[in-house]
């Protein structure tokens, strides 16, 4: 490969930089194209078509339309649209060069870019203030539960927070590792210098912004009441507000199907040579594993939504039982998609501490093949499960045992992702870093998640947990406990690479204790109230369970607080210290740590050199020739 | 430098120690304590399921937990101590990897078979759906739960279809009851009794219960419903056969007048198709 000399940006003034394809522009583009949507579709709803009559002076088409105008006048806005009419002008098929990358400063964020470097911090950013404005919604829900009756906010209110607080977090988070840290570390782990659709990659993640802000303006049509499962016929029943909850889910919908798509395809066509596939690095089979789940289930999601849209503006009737349609049915395409979803926000996180793990115990993965069936396995048998979230709603009953059967069989491939974090720390040297803390809070939390899992996949004992605060601390403790925690872990570990700042290794380790505590000092008691008796989404609770309540809102505030621990050393490490990051402070022998800080443009010069291991750590052993470890990969030659 | 320290057998040993006290703790004290109590057959029933699924998982849970904490303690890079030394290279030990897919199959399966039994057994309080499969023997007093935004009615279809807007069922009685909704889905959750079933507007789902001694219990709605799904939750009583006999002919009387307005007992009713609450 030869060298590629990027261009040297010319400084630009104020104004030059404020006229263009920019977020600015974007924005306004967004309102004119929601006013023009809002003007159709005012003149579409005539009297004749108006079916339960408007409410918060909103219909439904108008609103329908505005967002869809208004997206489309957001990716116009970006500069979306220049590539495909210049090609429609006759002008010659180009790839975009990367020479903002080198350009100072934050404005190369805030517009269209197609490097993959650029997108992932844009993505770490973007996701970051959604997840910011979700766990605010917490935070405020802990607050009208300090009392049993409504103190604070009305039943409303709090079911619109409680909707828009599950809905933000399990569409970001949908996003949260493949979106910043497989954008980034994905191509140069396998050792190419973009994503194989790099105008695709840039486009989930505009999707996903788009996505967020139409989810909050969800408060300006009267909220939505349902939850993030937004159960029909209860949404339809839904002010405009529910129309937003569509949109957000949708567009999440069409970027998780499209990142997928695009890392799938990364992965599989444009890996160095000699990068085979038992050598590639276990972060980026996870990803593989979640693009197949993301790809698969997100269509069902987008179809179930259109049909839903439908029956709001259409008047068709899929979700109606009074006009013959069936409320079971939503239930059983949401949850085709909903389960699997949820391990494409597992399945990463699996990923994340595998990759980290040997890194920290200074040994290779243990069980490479092992770990990649698991996750693998994991990913294949998520989509024969989802009818345990129906376990008591009516299904026929002699599915019950199956489905029961099948939940329990995926708690052996996640078994495996333990067997070999277990065997690799196993005669290690553990370097008890912040990133490795952080490893550790996800087994201990992802242990819990796991076993209260069992319980609710055993009918006879869901009969009394579900719909219970029981199934609401199993899944935070499965999706906070397991994900988060990763996504801080990797954020630990890549981020001075990313950024080319270290962050403080005390506040760091300040920030996960106290995330950790009070994370399990939060959603720990929760499996108490729920056996107790305690319903999900409720705005009043029965008064004796008032001191436990008490107890988890004050464990939640504190847990908030870390999260500013967090963002103070950020803030600290990049705008304050700026303290230049070492190439490879841990130690590392994967691909992007053998590059310098800050990553060149191009990532590489010439193609890395793929050694014959994926994770060349540790002392040879001293076995008489030939005798390998039973079952292992043998030790090749070439390790360091 | 073959490091033989005996680690393997030392964690064992902990594991071994700890897991049997403490599984012994948690299946004779903890568990047979928790709710939600010995009130029905079926409560009763998730208690014992409940019991067994502790004292599996506790020793796994321990298991993987010493297993860290082990690590972390024993294989811990000390401070200052040479930090080019690694680990050694081992990748996998097959008999291992075997023994534990072998142990946690052996364990899921036992689990799936058990929950089947007990599922299968009585259905275990569980919404069943119109056709249940697992019907407990005996004469059932039929009880059609109503669940409409935001409250609960009980209709008695053997008592006339009188319908009542507080639920008392009589003790020692096999109660079946039809979960159904006007409108939107509920969830018909008595916790004390061991009972949850969706209600589906338009769909009957059945459950039953054993009831044992008299009590009083909470009536949930355990679905998201609409605004006001926080209140939808009252009270019920288990009462001696012979008092439910007085109080049902006092229902049948006072709602005489209601009663012959009411539509005619059906397994399920449909909502008005342009009824929006919210």
């Amino acid at each position: 490969m030869t060298v590629i000399e990027s261009t040297v940006p010319v400084e630009k003034s104020l104004r030059q930089r404020l006229i263009g394809f920019n977020l600015l522009t974007a924005i306004i583009l967004s309102l004119v194209g929601w006013w023009i949507g809002h003007l159709i579709g005012s003149w579409i709803n005539t009297p004749s078509t108006t079916y339960y009559g408007t409410e918060a002076g909103y219909n439904d088409i108008e609103v329908f339309l505005g967002y869809f105008f208004g997206v489309v006048g957001f990716l116009v806005g970006l500069g979306f649209a220049n590539y495909p009419v210049r090609r429609m002008l006759g002008h010659p098929a180009s790839l975009p060069d990367h020479a903002e990358v080198t350009e100072p400063g934050i404005w190369k964020y805030l517009r269209l870019s197609v490097d993959h470097k650029i997108v992932g911090l844009q993505y770490l950013g973007g996701i970051g203030v959604f997840f910011a404005v979700g766990g605010l919604n917490a935070m405020l829900i802990r607050t009208e539960l300090l009392s049993p009756s409504t103190h604070v906010f009305g039943p409303n209110q709090y079911l619109t927070l409680v909707g828009v607080h599950g809905s933000m977090m399990m569409g970001m988070m949908t996003s949260g590792i493949l979106g910043p840290f497989a954008n980034w570390v994905v191509p140069m782990m396998i050792g190419t210098r973009r994503m194989a659709f790099p105008r695709i990659e840039a486009l989930t993640f505009w999707l996903l912004m788009a996505a967020g802000v139409i989810l909050i303006t969800t408060i300006f049509f009267g909220g939505f009441q349902t939850g993030w499962t937004g159960y029909e016929p209860l949404s339809d029943q839904g002010t405009a507000g529910f129309d937003a909850y569509i949109g957000f889910f949708a567009l999440v919908g069409l970027g998780m199907c499209l990142l997928g798509l695009n890392l799938m395809v990364t992965i599989v066509t444009m890996r160095a040579p000699g990068l085979t596939w038992s050598r590639l690095p276990i972060f980026c089979w996870s990803v593989l594993a979640t693009c197949v789940l993301m790809v698969l289930a997100s269509p069902m999601l987008i179809a179930c939504l259109l049909m839903g849209a439908m029956d709001r503006t259409a008047q068709t009737a899929f979700f109606i039982p009074g006009n013959g349609g069936s409320a079971a049915l939503y239930q059983n395409l949401f949850w085709v998609f909903g389960h699997p979803e949820v391990y494409v926000l597992a399945i990463p996180g699996f990923g994340i501490v595998l990759e980290l793990v040997p890194v920290f115990c200074r040994k290779p993965l243990w069980g490479y093949r092992t770990a990649v069936a698991g996750m693998l396995g994991v990913a294949l048998l998520s989509f024969f499960v989802w009818q345990h979230h129906l376990f008591v709603s009516g299904i026929d009953s002699d599915l019950r045992p199956f489905y029961m059967l099948s939940t329990e069989i995926i708690s052996l491939p996640t078994g495996f992702t333990f067997l070999c974090v277990l065997g690799t720390m196993w005669r290690g040297r553990i370097r008890l870093t912040v990133p490795m803390l952080f490893c550790m809070g996800w087994a201990f939390n992802f242990l819990f998640g796991g076993i209260s899992g069992v319980f609710l996949s055993d009918v006879p004992s869901d009969v009394d947990t579900h719909g219970s605060f029981f199934v609401m601390a199993h899944f935070h403790y499965t999706i906070m406990g397991g994900l988060v925690f990763t996504f801080f872990a990797a954020i630990y570990y890549w981020g001075p690479k990313m950024t080319g700042f270290n962050f403080s290794e005390r506040l760091g380790k300040i920030h996960f204790w106290m995330m950790f505590l009070a994370f399990n000092s939060t959603f720990g008691p929760l499996f108490a109230l729920g056996i107790l008796g305690m319903p999900r989404r409720v705005v009043t609770y029965p008064s004796n369970l008032q001191a436990l309540n008490i107890w988890v809102s004050v464990s939640a505030f504190v847990l908030g607080v870390s999260m500013l621990v967090f963002l103070w050393n950020v803030v600290q490490s990049l705008v304050f210290k700026r303290e230049v990051s070492d190439p490879n402070p841990w130690d590392s022998k994967s691909a992007e740590w053998q590059l310098p800080t800050p990553v060149p443009a191009y990532d590489f010069i010439e193609w890395p050199d793929i050694g014959p291991e994926p994770y060349p750590y540790g002392q040879p052993l001293e076995t008489p020739s030939g005798a390998v470890p039973a079952g292992g990969v043998a030790p090749a030659g070439g390790m360091t | 430098m073959q490091d033989t320290t005996p680690y393997f057998r030392r964690l064992v040993l902990i594991w071994l120690v700890s897991s049997v006290v403490l599984t012994a703790l948690v299946v004779f004290v903890l568990a047979p304590g928790l709710p939600p109590g010995n009130a029905t057959v079926q409560s009763s029933a998730a208690v014992v399921d409940n019991t067994v699924l502790f004292g599996i998982s506790t020793p796994i849970a321990l298991a993987v937990l010493l297993c860290l904490g082990y690590c972390l303690v024993v294989f811990r890079e000390r401070p200052g101590s040479d930090t080019t030394l690694e680990g050694p290279a081992v990748r996998g030990n097959s008999s291992i990897q075997l023994w534990w897919l072998v142990i946690t199959t052996t364990t899921v399966l036992f689990l799936a078979v058990f929950g089947s039994i007990e599922l299968l057994k009585d259905g275990a309080g569980g919404g069943q759906g119109p056709n249940p499969l697992s019907v407990p023997a005996g004469h059932a007093i039929q009880v059609q739960v109503i669940a409409q935004q935001w409250e609960f009615t009980y209709r008695y279809p053997g008592y006339g279809g009188v319908e009542t807007n507080s639920l008392e069922i009589p003790a020692n009685s096999l109660i079946e009851f039809h979960v159904t909704s006007l409108d939107v889905i509920h969830s018909f959750w008595a916790y004390q009794l061991g009972v949850k079933a969706d209600a589906n507007p338009g769909e009957d789902n059945i459950a039953y219960v054993n009831t044992k001694a008299p009590l009083n219990f909470e009536v949930h709605c355990a679905e998201l419903c609409g605004v006001y799904h926080g209140y939808m939750y009252n009270s019920g009583k288990v009462v001696p056969k012979a008092e439910f006999a007085s109080w049902i002919a006092q229902q049948q009387k006072t709602f005489a007048p209601v009663s012959g307005n009411l539509p005619k007992y059906s397994r399920s009713y449909f909502p008005a198709p342009d009824r929006r609450g919210g």
